[in-house]
């Protein structure tokens, strides 16, 4: 497509510039040889107009020789030439139109003074067109480097599904192995137990196995992967571990991206509860805010703040932290609190309630 | 080697109830080991180690209190120690502080007995000292965030945040905190490659400072400073130790 002929908006652009100059040239002739102004601009303007088309042909040239790949006299040779030819053919038409015009009384003798100025008229004729051909070098370049932008663009976001993808893989295999041996050890003292245990897990890997492939799940069947994770810790800690659930009803059909909570209870696990000697607690809160359509999650745990920072949980809430950004950008926000006792991570969520494609 | 008829001391160290239950149940097959304690946690284990002196530890890593080898490096290596856990990025570190063995959970009662046969070849031969074991606790690049101090059978944890200054005695270094001093057995330089070297600097031969902590350096005779901290405390500053000092000042303007 042609970059100017086939957006109006810069078709308008382009003519504008032209009359500007039509009336530099026009003062200029009016100036030289004492034609009246009126005359010069009833002359220029259509003749003016009418080489702005002529000009956007320039365009083809410069398509067929593209300025990073010819050498300089093979840049300047043709459109040199070109421009000439060009130039020459303004400055008949111009002529031819003069005559046309010394046809009417009002313009007698207009011929003979334009006359004296047409090798002006051919000189600016030349310089018009190569200003053309520069001009179309220039939006050449620009398009190039858009089409290259678009391309960047779109491998970043192929590279961030990538990304996406392998974060929503992670689930800890420590986390398994811990697992196992609890039922191991459970395969000789209490075996009904060991059962249970065996179909807990399973439940959850069940559940986090078909996550890959799905953008968004409803808040309900998150829990629901939250529920078996915990239900296999709790065999683990037994007592230590106590987990209190306050979920608004209006939330369970909304929509979140999958395993965005999950880590953080495992975090809370790992990096509260595993810590402390007597146990600790963990509370879920999920609330519907009406007003802004909002789905507001709140997860506190009790934790040792004597215990070290650990590396991993930084990671785990980074990549919660990254994946809400890249799915909602500043619709969602995420916080981290901790005082001496509890820490606090908090998310709000614009409440979708249909499944988007991914 | 052994004593006939003398039983092997035994302490079981996990946080998991169910994970001590397998050890428990794997030596039950084992009459000449005896187990003198179960420990849920870092400072248990500290507390039952000193008071009990067993021959073979299982010591779990990941628990609340005390990860496994700061326990390690409270108590010394004066018995076989075979560490249990499901981490095994921490093998390397294991064997670096001289343990007998490194169990990967789960693990089932053949490999379990291969690390019990090495442990009995362990006890009564030749332990590495305590002090070599102390220098290899760390991986490297990695600094300490606290440092565990044993005064008795209590711990004491200081946050490397609270650490004022350390200062050299003898076979000890003494750590002041919080207005406290808590003695040590280690000597300054191994505390020093612990300590991240942005944040704590070597101003004497026996002076390691927290480096927020300065907030004045005064000449003091011929080549020597002063060093004075913010609670009013005076450190000797070396004339080399000037140089690094100064060069570090310098830097965080």
């Amino acid at each position: 497509m042609h970059p100017i002929l086939g957006y109006p908006r810069r078709l308008g652009l382009y003519l504008i510039a032209w009359l500007s100059l039509s009336e530099l040239l026009f003062y200029l002739v009016s100036y030289h040889s004492g034609v009246g102004k009126l005359e010069a601009g009833i002359f220029f303007f259509p003749l003016c107009l009418f080489y702005a088309f002529v000009c956007l042909s320039a365009w083809y040239s410069c398509r067929g020789i593209p300025l990073e790949e010819t050498s300089f006299t093979g840049l300047l040779l043709p459109h040199l030439l070109a421009a000439i030819i060009v130039g020459f053919f303004w400055a008949f038409v111009a002529k031819a139109w003069a005559r046309g015009l010394s046809q009417l009384p009002r313009f007698q003798g207009f011929e003979e003074r334009i006359g004296q100025n047409i090798p002006l008229i051919l000189a600016i004729g030349v310089l018009l067109y190569l200003l053309a051909v520069a001009l179309f070098y220039v939006l050449q370049a620009q398009e190039a480097s858009r089409e290259a932008e678009q391309r960047e663009n779109q491998a970043r976001v192929l590279a961030r599904d990538a990304e996406l993808r392998a974060l929503k893989a992670q689930v800890n295999p420590h986390f398994l192995f811990n697992s196992l041996h609890s039922i191991s050890a459970l395969t000789s003292s209490d075996p009904k137990q060991a059962r249970e245990m065996c179909i807990a897990l399973a439940d959850f890997l069940r559940a986090t196995l078909g996550l890959g492939e799905k953008a968004l799940i409803p808040l309900e069947e998150e829990l629901s992967l939250i529920h078996s994770f915990l239900a296999v810790e709790k065999i683990r800690f037994g007592a230590r571990l106590q987990m209190d659930e306050r979920i608004d009803e209006e939330t369970l059909s909304c929509m979140v991206p999958p395993l965005i909570l999950q880590p953080l209870v495992e975090n809370a696990v790992t990096h509260g509860i595993a810590n402390l000697t007597e146990g600790g607690w963990i509370s879920l809160r999920a609330a519907y805010s009406p007003e802004k359509d909002i789905v507001v999650i709140d997860l506190d745990n009790s934790f040792d703040p004597e215990a070290p920072a650990r590396k991993r949980g930084g990671v785990g809430l980074t990549n919660v932290r990254q994946r809400l950004h890249t799915r909602y950008g500043t619709l969602a926000s995420f916080s981290v609190e901790k005082d001496s006792q509890r820490f606090h991570v908090g998310l709000v969520l614009p409440a979708e309630r249909k499944a988007v494609p991914a | 080697m052994m004593q006939p008829g003398t039983k092997i001391r035994t302490v079981i160290v996990d946080d998991e109830d169910l994970a001590r239950q397998v050890v428990r149940e794997l030596l039950a097959e084992h009459p000449e080991i005896k187990i003198v304690a179960e420990c849920a946690n870092g400072f248990e284990a500290v507390k039952a180690v000193t008071e009990l002196k067993p021959d073979l530890l299982f010591l779990d890593i990941q628990m609340p209190k005390l990860d496994g080898f700061e326990v390690l490096e409270l108590i010394g290596a004066e018995m076989a120690i075979i560490f249990a856990t499901a981490y095994d990025q921490h093998a390397l570190r294991a064997f670096e502080v001289h343990a007998v063995d490194y169990l990967l959970k789960p693990f089932g009662a053949e490999r379990f007995e291969q690390a019990l046969t090495r442990a009995k070849q362990r006890i009564g031969g030749k332990l590495p000292p305590a002090s070599e074991l102390k220098a290899a606790t760390r991986a490297p690049g990695e600094y300490s965030e606290r440092i565990v101090v044993r005064d008795g059978t209590r711990v004491h944890i200081i946050p490397i945040a609270k650490l004022d200054y350390a200062e050299a005695q003898d076979d000890y270094v003494a750590l002041a905190s919080e207005g406290k001093k808590h003695l040590k057995q280690q000597t300054i330089s191994s505390l020093e490659s612990s300590l991240d070297p942005a944040r704590f600097l070597r101003i004497h031969r026996s002076y390691i400072v927290n480096l927020e902590r300065v907030t004045k350096i005064e000449p003091y005779g011929k080549d020597t400073h002063l060093s004075i901290l913010s609670d009013g405390t005076r450190l000797p500053v070396s004339r080399s130790g000037f140089g690094r000092l100064r060069a570090v000042l310098d830097r965080k303007g």
